[in-house]
């Protein structure tokens, strides 16, 4: 067993590793020039805001429908404390201010996770639903009528401090810890709940305390990922964080899979990436972009990945032994 | 087997799409041809701004075009949607630049996008010339951008020195859209030179920006009795203001700014005998003028607008600066754009050191049987 895990970390770096090479080479040769590195960095940026969103709507199984409010309350903290420190005029180096601030801005953001998360968990389903999305409405609304960050007019000056090397690292670590929070004790608890909520309890799992536990991480996360959309745009509109922008993370974590962080890597990169694509389609774009979503609902109602995770290992594996293959990529769903 | 069969392909398509989409590589424009970048809103709330400002700024490619271009260059205006979203407005400039290789951008239409821009167009030296972003902030620290519209300030100042001089207000209320910065920025100049005027703020009342019913603001204005209302809103709020005021029957004239553009078309009534500042007036006897709005018209068969009007000068503000220049180097242009004169439909364009304009001229309108027709035009000093 140990030497399966050990060898499963060993190729999945590798392959991490890999990719950070190829891309490193490929922006330092130009042949990525800055509109395809920026269009990176939105993409790394959206799947953590769409593995955050996971840990509720995949692994706890409830509708939020608030993630922006936590995103945009993780980017303001973080700017206002990034720009703080940077007039405070200490000599620290660019990485350390912007890992600070991504530590401030999840925080913050988890803190107002766990109060928000307390008294709402006890409602499931769409109630759940309707509530988030107030309460991010409460926030949006916030930072508006807030004149300390800009108000309407929106929070300037944050100084730009995520480039792809960061960010890429970021991701990463973040995949790893959700990861790993999905196959921890913790993790199984919270899925369990999901399962069957009466069951779970039977068993003896404090549901409520693992149900905040589950919204207090994904805001987190989600406050981490505010903090690089704020340093990389160094520009904060309230009106960004919409209801819209919760229901496009929603999309993109249901279009993954529910509960499958793989899926909702690939669908975080496809449907970042497609809008940039249809770009050269002007005003058909979004027709086409719906398009697409629908046709992919209507065969993939599962997602792309349904409840799997796609294993880099299992893959590799499947290919050295033709045998095999049932077990790999395709392997049937898990429920 | 034969839904893992589409699902497999569904993976396979979009991973080569995106690998695809990746390959594709510069398209450098050949060498005959100047391209020009316009960034704007053409869906979403905020469509008809960008739009506008679009086709206005098409329309003065194709004018130049037939016209010989640039030095027998022709020019070609690559247009993206930023559906007035920071992070598309970003993603269409670095477009623009690298895969487009534009020599200059025409854009961002709102204050927003432009402001989202700003650092990475200032790090590029790009010349940045927006028609319509009126945010203070947008030309701040930035030389290599400019702006063909006058600042919100600058026109709260003249809607005061109209309402106090040629009206003879002495005492004004405010009506402020709160949340918008637009409303907000507006009236605060406006206070500002009503009262240096030796005009008296009566009072201001403020609503929402998803507000629709504006009775408990107009009676308390009522009760004030005002000699002028100023509602710098856009005509979606500014409509119903204007006919709840009529219905309660508050006589004081109502003075807006250039959001109550379009107000005759779904208003004419409501709006009958009020004015509101402007960036130009359909029916100014000004020669240029009237070319732009036949040629317009001819094109696109509705009237234009100001947001047209505005991409319309800026193109041509920016096409003498590199033709002037002479070359499509940036900084070439940036120093040719400083010394830019050009008599546009919007009025006279010249910078000043932030890249304002300066000394440009407001014009007043006046709405009179559903039509709009130019009142008179004020020079701030």
């Amino acid at each position: 067993m140990d030497h399966i895990k050990k060898k499963a970390y060993l190729i999945n770096t590798i392959a991490v590793v890999a990719l950070y090479l190829v891309f490193f080479v490929l922006i330092q040769t130009k042949t990525m020039n800055n509109y395809f590195v920026g269009i990176a960095i939105m993409t790394c940026i959206m799947i953590i805001m769409a593995m955050s969103l996971n840990i509720v709507a995949g692994f706890l199984g409830e509708m939020a429908l608030g993630h922006a409010g936590f995103m945009a309350i993780g980017a303001y903290a973080s700017a206002s404390f990034s720009m703080a420190l940077i007039d405070s005029g200490l000599p620290l180096p660019q990485l350390v201010i912007l890992i600070l601030a991504m530590i401030v801005g999840g925080i913050v953001a988890g803190i107002f996770g766990f109060l928000i998360g307390t008294p709402t968990l006890r409602l499931r389903g769409d109630y759940l639903g309707i509530v988030t999305i107030g309460f991010s409405e409460i926030i949006r609304i916030f930072f508006i009528n807030f004149g300390p960050t800009g108000g309407a007019a929106g929070l300037k000056g944050i100084t730009r401090l995520v480039n792809f090397h960061n960010v890429y690292w970021v991701t990463i670590i973040v995949a790893f810890l959700i990861f790993t929070l999905g196959r921890s004790k913790q993790g199984r608890a919270i899925i369990s709940i999901r399962e069957d909520e009466i069951a779970a309890e039977a068993a003896g799992i404090p549901t409520t305390q693992y149900k905040v536990l589950a919204f207090s991480l994904a805001a987190f996360f989600a406050g981490v990922g505010g903090a690089l959309y704020a340093h990389y745009q160094s520009f904060l509109e309230p009106s960004k964080f919409g209801f819209m922008f919760s229901i496009e993370m929603f999309v993109i974590v249901v279009l993954g899979g529910l509960g499958s962080i793989t899926g909702s890597i690939i669908s975080a990169i496809v449907l970042t990436v497609l809008p940039e694509m249809l770009r050269s389609f002007a005003e058909y774009r979004l027709l086409v972009y719906s398009l697409v979503l629908i046709i992919m609902m209507i065969f993939r109602p599962q997602g792309i990945f349904g409840r799997t995770e796609f294993s880099l290992t299992a893959f590799i594996e499947s290919l050295i032994q033709r045998k095999n293959v049932k077990k790999s990529i395709g392997g049937g769903e898990a429920s | 087997m034969k839904k893992r069969v589409v699902s497999v392909l569904l993976v396979v398509m979009f991973t080569a799409s995106i690998f695809a989409f990746a390959g594709c590589s510069t398209s450098g424009g050949s060498a005959d041809v100047v391209k020009l970048g316009f960034i704007g809103p053409m869906t979403g709330d905020a469509a008809i701004y960008g739009s506008s400002a679009e086709e206005g700024a098409q329309l003065a490619v194709a004018e130049i075009n037939a016209a010989g271009g640039i030095d027998g260059k022709n020019i070609e205006l690559v247009a993206y949607d930023s559906k007035a979203d920071q992070t598309e407005a970003i993603n269409a400039y670095n477009r623009l630049r690298d895969q487009d290789g534009v020599v200059a951008v025409i854009g961002g239409t709102l204050s927003g996008e432009t402001l989202a821009m700003k650092d990475i167009m200032v790090q590029d030296n790009m010349p940045v010339l927006s028609p319509t972003a009126t945010a203070v902030e947008v030309t701040q620290a930035a030389p290599n951008v400019f702006r063909a519209c006058f600042l919100d300030d600058y026109q709260g100042q003249a809607a005061a020195n109209f309402a106090a001089t040629t009206l003879g207000a002495k005492t004004a209320a405010l009506l402020i859209g709160t949340g918008n910065p637009y409303s907000e920025g507006v009236s605060e100049a406006f206070k500002a030179a009503f009262t240096a005027k030796g005009g008296t703020i009566a009072g201001s009342e403020s609503y929402g920006t998803a507000d629709k019913d504006f009775s408990a603001q107009l009676t308390k204005i009522k009760e004030m009795n005002p000699d002028v209302v100023f509602v710098p809103d856009y005509v979606q709020t500014v409509g119903p203001i204007l006919q709840k005021a009529k219905e309660m029957g508050i006589t004081a004239k109502f003075v807006g700014a250039d959001g109550w553009d379009g107000v005759q078309e779904e208003y004419a009534d409501a709006a009958q005998g009020n004015y509101f500042t402007n960036h130009y007036a359909a029916d100014s006897p000004s020669e240029t003028v009237q070319n732009f709005i036949t040629a317009y018209k001819k094109e696109y068969d509705k009237v234009p607008n100001s947001f047209a009007a505005l991409g319309y000068d800026a193109v041509y503000a920016m096409v003498e600066a590199i033709t002037a220049a002479g070359s499509t180097d940036s900084a070439d242009i940036i120093t040719a754009l400083k010394a830019t004169d050009h008599a546009g439909v919007t009025g006279t364009l010249k910078f000043d050191e932030e890249g304002n304009p300066k000394d440009k001229e407001v014009t007043i309108i006046k709405i009179d049987g559903g039509q709009l027709k130019f009142d008179s035009t004020v020079v701030n000093k």
